[in-house]
């Protein structure tokens, strides 16, 4: 069994839950970006959690099937087509050899997730068969997938109709407005009181700039508090002593144009960051399509472990539904 | 900037961040030192010897480390008390020397691949005329790009962080504060290095693994990888990054005949760094870096 791209879409890539362990010599987590959503994907077809989905960003591909497979799409919305007809996303379907999947234009969100019964069958590397693309290993052949590839599917025994219920599927953004959690800290006190009150106070746009890397995002200049920078740090008020980033971590080089670390962080390097997008909120950020209006709004670490908390209760509700 | 109203670097105590739910943040020092890089080595080394369940990651930086944990495992406060406890043990007996190897690294220094790159992005660049040798060699004081070679590759530099992408080695020299090269990063980042670009930010040097985006000056290309997901050559036997934290590096000057030799015996699968143990002492370097570093040397060219 097996899957020809037919069209790529748009960096499309083989991505389960991501790798540990390395992250010290800058090989970065990757895994789907929004991790739920991947989750719920291969539950609907019967999977393990951790099997490697296909993520699309805006732009769904184009995917011929070899023979008859059990496939659900979640993410972001999407009209999705069987050989042209209507299928509903959150939910199993089947697929007959030959069939072809395909995607009409994105709704709302940005990235979808396509699960095959069986997973994608890619030789694992380091705990993981997620492409990390700038490394170019993992994955198929270490990129997103191109016209003409194919991908090995596994042994599945999925069933159709199986559904998310409503109340578990992530509401999406219908006005492109978002609110991001984040627990201020890590360089915050190089910023001058008022650059810290820009942060909180003001309405970010996010930029064509939005990939598995990083998420930019345009809107005010933030003041740093004067002073003799350390030796080795750089020129810049900005800069800092390359130091380690964390995923989600807010940087903000020159003062201008904020970027929100995710799954295929850059592992370190010499820019302030201000603050960190908690995790229960990192779902979200890879459903913000360029355009969204975002906020950072501060909340305590306490405050972040119950929304992890919440979160963690909510994947066992969709276990306990799809079980 | 003119007026301070810190004082960086002076502090004693580190500082202790959240990064999210995720992260713990600790940073020894706000300014670059061997006694930092050091400091961070070992307390991460101590981590490093007694797993904690639920650490997920350790990744020790030039000055500071950061380690990466799922909460729903290890409560925060129970990897902070550990993390004190580990570098409060540390600091009662630092330890001052480091089991490491002294690596050869090969450059041939303005070599066209990264003067035509300098090139294209010349209007992010601080002088837009000449190149970034010729600007590195005048933010530091000397009358010739050649001067800027002989130090750059005269003395060795330390390991101080592995990262930014995957197997990049961030080096920090070996010789006082005052004869250490200091250059800005570019105004802003380029979005093309080429591939083992030789690169230098603030007072660190580094090898970009990977082609990609990256602020650093560029003065050079070393013909070898040090990144090699495939794990073809011999030097990635064991894991697909060559550099650790620690690693030693001395850079040698070669010209394009050599550097296309070795980019032969790469393609062969033949090729290795010239590497040697070595054990490095910070005391010792302290009480004298020029004659410390010729004994690094002694190391990498001894039998």
């Amino acid at each position: 069994m097996a899957i020809e791209i037919v069209a790529p879409g748009l960096g499309c890539s083989v991505q389960d839950q991501g790798r540990s362990g390395h992250y010290d010599v800058g090989i970065p987590p990757s895994g789907a970006l929004d991790l739920f959503s991947a989750l719920a994907a291969n539950l609907l077809v019967g999977n393990d959690e951790g099997a490697a989905v296909l993520e699309a960003a805006y732009m769904g591909p184009q995917l011929r099937f070899t023979a008859p497979a059990v496939v659900a799409v979640t993410g972001a919305s999407m009209p999705i087509t069987v050989n042209g007809q209507a299928r509903s996303a959150w939910e199993s379907f089947d697929v007959a050899a030959d069939d072809l999947l395909a995607f009409g234009f994105l709704e709302r969100g940005a990235r979808i997730y396509i699960a095959v019964a069986g997973g994608i069958d890619v030789p694992p590397l380091l705990g993981s068969r997620s492409t990390y693309a700038l490394g170019g290993f993992g994955g198929f052949s270490g990129r997103p997938v191109q016209t003409g590839d194919v991908l090995e599917v596994g042994a599945g025994i999925g069933r159709p109709g199986r559904q998310v219920p409503e109340h578990l599927r992530p509401s999406l953004a219908q006005e492109q407005e978002q609110e991001l959690r984040t627990v201020l800290g890590l360089y915050d006190y190089r910023l001058a009181e008022r650059g810290l009150a820009t942060l909180l106070e003001s309405t970010w746009t996010l930029t064509p700039v939005a990939d598995r890397i990083g998420f930019r995002y345009s809107g005010a200049e933030l003041e740093w508090k004067p002073r003799k920078q350390p030796f080795g740090a750089g020129s810049d008020p900005s800069n800092i002593v390359d130091a380690g980033y964390p995923l989600g971590s807010i940087q903000v080089p020159g003062g201008v144009e904020p970027i929100i670390l995710h799954r295929d962080a850059v592992s370190g390097g010499g820019y302030a960051m201000v603050g960190t997008v908690i995790s229960a909120d990192l779902d979200a950020v890879a459903q913000s399509s360029p355009g969204t209006r975002t906020r950072f709004r501060q909340v305590s670490l306490e405050s972040a472990l119950d929304a992890r908390a919440d979160r963690r209760r909510r994947v066992q509700e969709l276990r306990t539904a799809l079980g | 900037m003119t007026t301070s109203t810190e004082t960086a670097g002076t502090a004693t105590a580190s500082r202790y961040s959240w990064g999210g739910d995720e992260h713990l943040v600790v940073q020894v020092s706000e300014e670059m030192s061997l006694e930092a890089n050091f400091s961070v080595m070992a307390v991460t080394g101590l981590l490093r010897q007694r797993p904690l369940d639920g650490v997920l990651d350790i990744c020790p930086a030039n000055a500071s480390f950061l380690i990466r944990f799922n909460p729903d495992v290890l409560a925060p406060a129970d990897l902070e008390a550990q993390v004190r406890r580990a570098e409060a043990e540390v600091a009662r007996a630092p330890s001052l020397t480091l089991e490491t190897r002294v690596v050869e690294v090969p450059v041939w220094y303005a070599d066209p691949y990264t003067t035509d790159t300098q090139g294209r992005f010349r209007d992010r660049h601080q002088r837009p005329e000449g190149t970034d040798l010729e600007f590195a060699a005048a933010e530091n004081g000397l009358s010739s790009v050649q001067e800027f070679i002989d130090r750059h590759s005269g003395a060795p530099w330390i390991t101080s962080m592995v990262g930014f992408v995957a197997g990049l080695p961030f080096l920090f020299q070996m010789v006082p504060r005052e004869r250490q090269l200091e250059v800005p990063k570019y105004l802003r980042p380029r979005t093309d290095t080429p591939p083992l670009t030789v690169g230098h930010g603030g007072c660190f040097a580094c090898i970009y693994s990977v082609r990609g985006a990256g602020g650093y000056q560029m003065f050079g290309v070393t013909p070898a990888p040090i990144f090699d997901p495939a794990q073809q050559l011999p030097d990635f036997a064991d894991f697909m990054v060559f550099f650790r934290p620690g690693d030693v590096v001395k850079f040698r000057p070669v010209d394009e005949e050599e550097y296309h030799r070795v980019r032969e015996e790469v393609a062969a699968g033949r090729f290795r760094f010239r590497q040697k143990p070595f054990t490095f002492s910070l005391d010792e370097f302290h009480a004298d870096p020029d004659a410390y570093n010729r004994t690094v040397l002694e190391a990498l060219n001894g039998d």
